[in-house]
């Protein structure tokens, strides 16, 4: 197909063809999100919500991390403005992945960046910022947005399905949600984390945040999450300028 | 605590904070400094999410020792990872290994 005389069927192939290699690269972090829903469902069934509490959240919420916390302050019966904060806290980091993202949905309908923005998660948004680091043909580029959204699609439908067996199981199996299934977000983060690590400012930035993170990590509404985060962030960013000066005064 | 109420809430808050410079995109431009920073915000933040849950996985003292399935794994998957450069290679020997050490422990 050329992309000069461009017939509407062979741009719809080249979506298609985005959104299959999004949805394909999303694989790996399909496993990984795979035990972590299920032990949420598992965790929603066993609480004072009904199970049709935990689709809901994970149809519209979409965001694992906040949901199995507010899972977790539902049972212990904590006040709603109080989970609606911690919701917003834990949730800020993705006001940061769409900052690193922005340039390349800017020039999309509203429609568009509404449905991105809303299926970005920590596993998409590692896999569509590798593949805006690798150097993309122009049609590639073009069409982006749908490696994205198949992406972004792949995570969603994976996170729905494993939310639901959690939730048909995990009255079944009591014993689930102690099994240590919230490994499986450990190991993914892992396999995003140490590929970026090659340059010293990230693996200081990495090894301050983690520090700070563990430090503090009983101070109430992951306050120090976002202190390790601010730490980690000013490390790298002194380091990566000292580096700098020091090469042009060489 | 009405708990539709709740969800809904926790929604419009998640997808304000995902979309809100996806929307406001045009008329944002960043500073050279903050697009810096901003490449260090996936390694900290990940990072700092997981640290807590492999040296204090039952959230109280820290566990630095052999018998820390989480410990164990953690390291089995960055050297995994760092051999192999392969995501799904690293996350299912992470997962694999922790059972195993986990199994082992307790039973």
């Amino acid at each position: 197909m050329t992309i000069n005389n461009e017939t509407p069927l062979s741009a719809r192939a080249l979506k298609l063809s985005n959104l299959v290699k999004g949805a394909r690269d999303t694989i790996p972090m399909l496993v990984g999100a795979a035990p972590f829903g299920m032990i949420f469902g598992a965790l929603v069934s066993t609480s004072t919500m009904m199970p049709w509490h935990g689709q809901l959240m994970s149809l519209s919420v979409y965001a694992g991390s906040s949901q199995f916390i507010a899972a977790g302050l539902v049972a212990s019966h904590t006040g709603m403005l109080v989970i609606w904060l911690t919701t917003f806290i834990v949730n800020l980091r993705h006001m940061l992945y769409a900052a690193t993202l922005l340039p390349h949905v800017a020039h999309l309908s509203a429609r568009w960046r509404w449905l991105l923005g809303f299926l970005l998660t920590d596993e998409t948004f590692a896999v569509v910022a590798g593949h805006h680091q690798q150097p993309l043909s122009a049609t590639e580029r073009r069409y982006a947005h749908w490696y994205f959204l198949g992406s972004g699609l792949a995570m969603y439908s994976n996170w729905q399905c494993w939310t639901l067996i959690g939730l048909l199981f995990g009255t079944l199996f009591p014993g689930l949600q102690n099994m240590g299934l919230d490994y499986a977000m450990v190991a993914t983060f892992i396999a995003i984390i140490v590929p970026q690590l090659h340059k010293l400012p990230y693996l200081a930035a990495a090894v301050a945040a983690g520090s700070f993170a563990f430090l503090l990590r009983d101070l109430p509404y992951k306050l120090g999450l976002l202190t390790a985060v601010f730490v980690g962030v000013t490390v790298g960013m002194v380091l990566s300028r000292q580096m700098l000066s020091n090469k042009e005064s060489v | 605590m009405n708990y539709t109420l709740l969800i809904l809430g926790m929604a419009v808050i998640t997808v304000l904070i995902k979309a809100i410079f996806f929307i406001l995109g045009d008329r944002l431009s960043f500073p050279a400094w903050l697009n810096q920073a901003l490449s260090f915000v996936p390694v900290t933040v990940l990072t700092a999410i997981i640290t807590p849950m492999i040296l204090a996985p039952h959230g109280e003292n820290l566990e630095l020792n052999l018998h820390n399935p989480q410990l164990l794994a953690s390291l089995v998957a960055v050297v995994v990872c760092l051999l192999g450069r392969r995501q799904l290679l690293t996350i299912a020997a992470g997962l694999l290994s922790f059972f195993l050490f986990q199994w082992i422990f307790t039973g």
